[in-house]
């Protein structure tokens, strides 16, 4: 698992001969965004570059964006989300992912922390 | 001149201890939610008991020089449209403090205190970000022999929900009966206390005036009860929301006149036709010619909230107004939003369209509030 400045999570898993990547916002976001009461998933088949505006996690408060970790194609996205979004505070790093992507380039996950930087990433 | 330093108020060592999260909000350090978080702190000031510290809001008194009511009554009633030479000792209104053009400055809550010796003094609770411009503006507007007095030496507390009336009774047993919007001078457990019966989350309850030095015993002996729980900013805007109540700055402001924004109830009968306070034209123009745009309850269809300045559109994708507060209901389970559409729009019922991130979601104009009013009403039973 790897995790990005903005507080998604990113795991890749081969798929043939490309990666998947499984992505969500880490318990540290999830925590601090409070009660999840709205998400808003991407498309299948869209395609974003690295950064660009994936999908939205509302709570009581304030809205959010989710950003693209990386650069691909949509492939799956967690509909349960829509009707249970409270499972983003319950699993977030695993019953919250929030979609799939099929990779582009799997070196743009070389800079990016693992769960120990990250951890030492949010204590800063 | 540097930074204004943030404020405190009594009470913020007791949030931090309780693990609030602390944000600035009118120029003070405030708990915006507990551990407990937003949603659970809505749902729990619904069902049971909340404690709010609202010190940051401003308290003054207005005080006539020769004594009596009248003449503080008078002087007040130039100002705000509420019928103040009527109030009877312990009697409060809601009302605001208009500009000349008929625009919300501020809106406020008056009493007549009712404590013997004092029944000539006026009490106002203004809010927060506006306090220092009213208290200004006001010590200008108040005739010689009317002087106001701004309290640097009282915190404010609320508790509300169904269960904030036993707490009291604990300590007061008349608090139990107190009609909704009238107050007491009393002691609750030896602490003197200015309690009013009115506040900003839609249920019963109370708002507690006492000296900043009995703040903390006050708060720590009315958390002291299971059915209590302390409620933070977050919560607090979710409840009111829900209740249908104006947040200034955001529903109401100097672009809105009590007529747009549904507050007419506010201004009795008699002071509708004979004006004589500030910004009286306005209303008066807006009574007989119906204002162009009015504040409605919106109920988004679906799951997606529409936060502050989302656009309106009906149904042929024209503009037609603007979300003022918009976000989630824990008790309404879904999106909640007020906002202001054109006249012809705000009929209960109609359907709307909200752009939410570039794309036209259902929406359609309801009554407010969203979640009954639970205020006191007395025992009185149809016989």
């Amino acid at each position: 698992m790897k995790y990005t400045e903005d507080h998604e999570w990113i795991k890749l898993a081969k798929d043939g001969d490309g990666d998947i990547a499984t992505v969500g916002i880490s318990t540290h976001a999830a925590g601090q965004l409070g009660d999840v009461v709205y998400v808003e998933l991407p498309e299948v088949d869209a395609e974003f570059e690295k950064g660009d505006d994936a999908a939205v996690v509302e709570s009581v408060k304030a809205a959010s964006e989710v950003y693209a970790p990386i650069s691909g194609t949509i492939t799956a996205v967690n509909e349960a989300l829509e009707d249970a979004p409270e499972t983003v505070n319950a699993a977030p790093e695993e019953g919250g992912w929030f979609f799939k992507m099929k990779v582009s380039d799997a070196s743009q996950l070389d800079g990016m922390m693992d769960a120990d930087a990250y951890k030492k990433f949010i204590a800063e | 001149m540097g930074e204004p330093e943030i404020k405190r108020t009594k009470l913020y060592d007791n949030h931090v201890a309780l693990g609030a999260k602390m944000v600035p909000f009118a120029g003070y350090a405030m708990p915006v939610q507990y551990p407990m978080g937003v949603m659970k702190e809505h749902l729990h000031c619904r069902a049971n008991a909340g404690l709010f510290d609202v010190s940051h809001m401003g308290q003054g008194f207005i005080i006539p020089d020769d004594g009596k009511f009248e003449t503080a009554a008078t002087a007040f009633e130039k100002i705000v449209a509420a019928d103040i030479r009527g109030l009877e000792p312990g009697q409060q209104k809601y009302s605001q403090f208009l500009n000349e053009d008929g625009g919300i400055l501020d809106d406020l809550m008056v009493s007549r205190l009712g404590m013997p010796g004092h029944d000539h003094w006026l009490y106002i609770v203004v809010n927060a970000a506006c306090k220092d411009a009213d208290f200004t503006r006001l010590a200008g507007q108040l005739p010689d022999g009317v002087t106001l007095k701004v309290s640097d030496e009282l915190s404010l507390i609320a508790l509300q929900g169904p269960k904030a009336a036993d707490v009291i009774a604990k300590y007061l047993p008349d608090a139990a009966t107190m009609p909704f919007m009238s107050s007491i001078d009393a002691q609750i457990d030896g602490i003197w206390c200015h309690i009013s019966r009115s506040g900003y989350t839609g249920e019963d309850g109370y708002e507690i005036s006492v000296k900043h030095d009995d703040a903390e015993k006050l708060w720590d002996l009315l958390m002291s009860h299971d059915a209590v729980e302390t409620i933070g900013l977050g919560a607090r805007d979710s409840l009111r929301l829900e209740g249908g109540l104006c947040l200034y700055g955001h529903d109401i402001d100097e672009t809105t006149s009590p007529v747009e924004a549904g507050l007419l109830w506010s201004i009795p009968k008699h002071r509708r036709e004979n004006g004589g306070y500030i910004g009286a034209a306005r209303v008066e123009k807006d009574m007989a010619e119906r204002p162009k745009r009015r504040r409605v309850g919106i109920q988004p269809v679906g799951r997606a909230p529409a936060r502050e300045g989302t656009i309106i559109q009906n149904m042929d994708g024209q503009e037609i107004g603007v979300i003022t507060s918009g976000g989630f209901g824990p008790s309404a389970e879904g999106p909640v939003a007020m906002g202001y559409v054109k006249r012809k729009y705000a009929r209960v019922g109609t359907k709307i369209n909200l752009v939410i991130r570039g794309k036209a979601k259902p929406a359609k104009i309801i009554k407010l509030p969203f979640v009954p009013n639970n205020f006191y009403r007395g025992s009185l039973k149809a016989n």
